[in-house]
């Protein structure tokens, strides 16, 4: 449009003018090669052995040199502009390295041992120091106690969730409300404490199902929240049309609104089981671990996934096969709640709910 | 039955004779009340479930802790000793406390400044098409298992941390807190730099949801008014933000608070509170529970649920306060919108 005019003024290079001075576009890569660059010489000068310490040095010197150039050439105020803009994307580099680290050695170091043979067979007759085994047991154990708290765990969310929106008022409704969300932040080894000093009174050993009440407990208020919003999104007026109607209001609830939310509900049933399939710690209060196949979870002690990941680390003195197993384990929880977590996504996508906006 | 009615009415134009509708009517109202009434009770039943699930978790880990409180022959509260199985028993949870505060302000300071940072990188600095991808990358994040951060933090993080402990000595060596003796580094600052990266990905969540609520228009007048980048930043949307990111770190906080596996794989406990946070040892309530549980007598397991009680106190205060924030907040950006 005016670029004429820009441009005429850029080339005054006027104080007065609209735009002051800028550095060139190409200037921040310039300065980061240079960054680059004095960082490798000064890592090999100095004899630096760590390439972690010679990009520590590399990015420092970039954040120095073009809070320099641009307070030179452009003012303060937009030195500070680049300070910021440079500080927030180390922070987001800094913030990656430890997660694809992470997400890195899983996948390296799981795929070792990772084959039919670990899956389909238990830890009975291998030593926890020996190579060979694998987590049939344990991925029983994890559907089993996983699938029981999820029957449990989920209609008394979605119930929940449906009284708080369709028919709580007042003080209960209030008091639900709060505890449902301090109850989100209750440490799962409480959780696990609590159905622990229960069987303390009832003298009972540990067992699948006990696991499977506490981790229950963990996942009502995620399903509570995330139902919630969901049946907050459908249109009033779906319900009056249909109220309208003469239809009664449970048959509305079950007729028109949970038709309409199910695939937000689905997804945050969904991403709760995700959630409390990597739960460790009430299921090593409760369950307690079991290297044989144990297929009722309502006697004797049972396996599950991230116990059996957090077993063959701690009692495996140091031995490379252990490790190999606690990593294939780890591969396999990972991509056990990745696909739950990509699957409630799916569903919400597919049946996202057509508010007509 | 009230089904069958609407079908007979949709299948016949003619409306039905008038005292048989009001027959069914009278019916159908008395299924409506029958079915409402199930309805709401199983719906209100299922609420008044999760407060009476609250209160129970309180009442029995009180009367269990009660139990091993009684006939504890230490002070429980002062006590640097957690020998359960002696007769008689002598424990205290001063160590414990310690570590627990010590290692989630550790992540708090490590972790709140960076998932502000992220989150403003992902609402104001990134590329749009980057932007996306990387919030979802995050989200899968926050779903991969303690357990799983806990074994990489032990077999990956521990070692790596070598080199930073040494420069910390080196040049930090003389506050004593940065002092370290060469023992493996599994300390309280290893602990509370994995928590950190635990805890990243639920901060920088809640952040960014609060930063993508700041009016357009306050950003806008900054812009307007000649404002960068940052200024805008520093002018509309921190202070906007600033009560959602105190709840948001809070809910952090709860999370490290409450952290066991992570703690368990990555610490080596000791029964002391060591001055330097390089050198192995102190312990956190969660992580005491875990390592201690195995070889508890029933007595012992009852002093662990004291432990437990205190730990859930203390998260129940920090997510209350940060919930009291967050619904106060909603209250007037309610009225402002």
């Amino acid at each position: 449009m005016s670029h004429a005019a820009i441009a005429g003024t850029r080339t005054e290079r006027d104080r007065s003018s609209l735009h002051g001075a800028r550095l060139p576009r190409w200037s921040p890569y310039a300065i980061a090669l240079g960054a680059a660059a004095l960082a490798v010489l000064v890592g090999t000068l100095a004899g630096l052995h760590s390439r972690i310490q010679w990009g520590l040095i590399a990015a420092a010197l970039f954040v120095l040199g073009l809070y320099g150039a641009s307070a030179r050439v452009e003012g303060l105020r937009r030195a500070k502009d680049r300070l910021a803009t440079s500080l927030v994307w180390a922070a987001f580099l800094l913030a990656v390295v430890p997660l694809v680290s992470l997400i890195w050695t899983t996948l390296t170091c799981g795929v070792k041992v990772l084959d039919v043979h670990f899956l389909t067979h238990s830890m009975g007759v291998v030593a926890d120091t020996e190579p060979g085994g694998g987590i049939y047991h344990a991925i029983v154990g994890s559907l089993q106690q996983v699938g029981l708290a999820t029957l449990i765990g989920a209609p008394i969310g979605v119930l929940t969730a449906i009284y708080l929106v369709e028919y709580g008022r007042g003080r209960l409704a209030r008091a639900v409300t709060f505890f449902v969300d301090v109850m989100t932040g209750i440490p799962s080894i409480v959780a696990g404490l609590f159905i622990l000093s229960l069987m303390l009174i009832l003298k009972m050993q540990p067992f699948g199902f006990a696991g499977s009440l506490a981790l229950a407990i963990l996942m009502m208020p995620v399903v509570v929240r995330s139902t919630e919003e969901m049946l907050k999104l459908v249109p009033n007026e779906l319900r009056e049309a249909s109220l309208a109607l003469g239809v009664p209001k449970w048959r509305t609830i079950l007729k028109v609104v949970l038709p309409t939310s199910i695939g937000g509900i689905t997804t945050g049933v969904v991403l709760a089981v995700a959630r409390i399939a990597g739960e460790t710690a009430p299921v090593m209060l409760l369950v307690f671990g079991n290297p044989f196949i144990n297929n009722n979870p309502f006697e004797g002690a049972q396996a599950s996934l991230p116990l059996y990941i957090y077993q063959q680390y701690a009692n495996s003195a140091g031995s490379g096969a252990a490790y190999d197993r606690a990593w294939a384990a780890s591969l396999t929880l990972i991509a056990f709640v990745m696909l739950l977590n990509l699957g409630a996504r799916g569903i919400a996508r597919w049946k996202a709910p057509r508010t007509g906006r | 039955m009230d089904t069958a009615t609407h079908q007979t009415q949709a299948g016949t134009p003619v409306p039905p004779p008038r005292p048989s509708a009001a027959g069914q009517k009278r019916a159908a109202r008395g299924a409506t009340h029958l079915g409402d009434r199930i309805f709401l009770g199983l719906s209100r039943g299922s609420g008044v479930l999760l407060l009476l699930i609250m209160a129970a978790i309180a009442v029995f880990l009180t009367y269990r802790a009660s139990l091993a409180i009684g006939r504890d022959h230490g002070n429980f509260l002062t006590t640097f000793e957690w020998n359960t199985n002696q007769d008689p028993p002598v424990f205290g949870i001063a160590v414990l406390a310690y570590g627990t505060v010590v290692s989630s302000v550790i992540a708090m300071v490590l972790a709140v400044p960076v998932a502000v940072a992220i989150a403003l990188f992902l609402t104001h600095y990134a590329p749009r098409r980057l932007s996306g991808p990387i919030a979802y990358v995050i989200d899968l994040l926050a779903a991969v298992p303690s357990i799983v951060y806990g074994l990489w933090g032990a077999l990956i993080l521990v070692p790596h941390m070598n080199g930073l402990f040494g420069w910390l000595d080196d040049h930090l060596g003389w506050t004593g807190i940065f002092s370290w003796e060469g023992g493996a580094p599994r300390s309280m600052l290893t602990v509370g730099i994995l928590l950190a990266i635990m805890i990243l990905p639920i901060v920088t969540n809640v952040s960014r949801e609060v930063f993508r609520q700041v009016p357009r228009m306050h950003e806008e007048a900054a812009l307007a008014l000649g404002a960068t980048r940052w200024e805008v930043i520093r002018m509309a949307v921190l202070p906007f933000g600033r009560s959602g990111v105190i709840s948001a770190s809070m809910l952090g906080l709860g999370r490290a608070l409450g952290e066991t596996m992570a703690v368990a794989t990555v610490l080596s406990p000791t029964f002391d509170i060591k001055a330097s946070l390089l050198d192995p040892g102190g312990g956190t309530f969660a992580q005491n529970i875990a390592g201690k549980f195995s070889e508890a007598t029933e007595f012992g397991r009852d002093a662990l649920i004291a432990s437990g009680l205190v730990l859930f106190v203390i998260t129940l205060l920090v997510n209350g306060a940060a919930r009291m924030i967050i619904a106060r907040r909603k209250e007037y950006s309610g009225a402002a919108a």
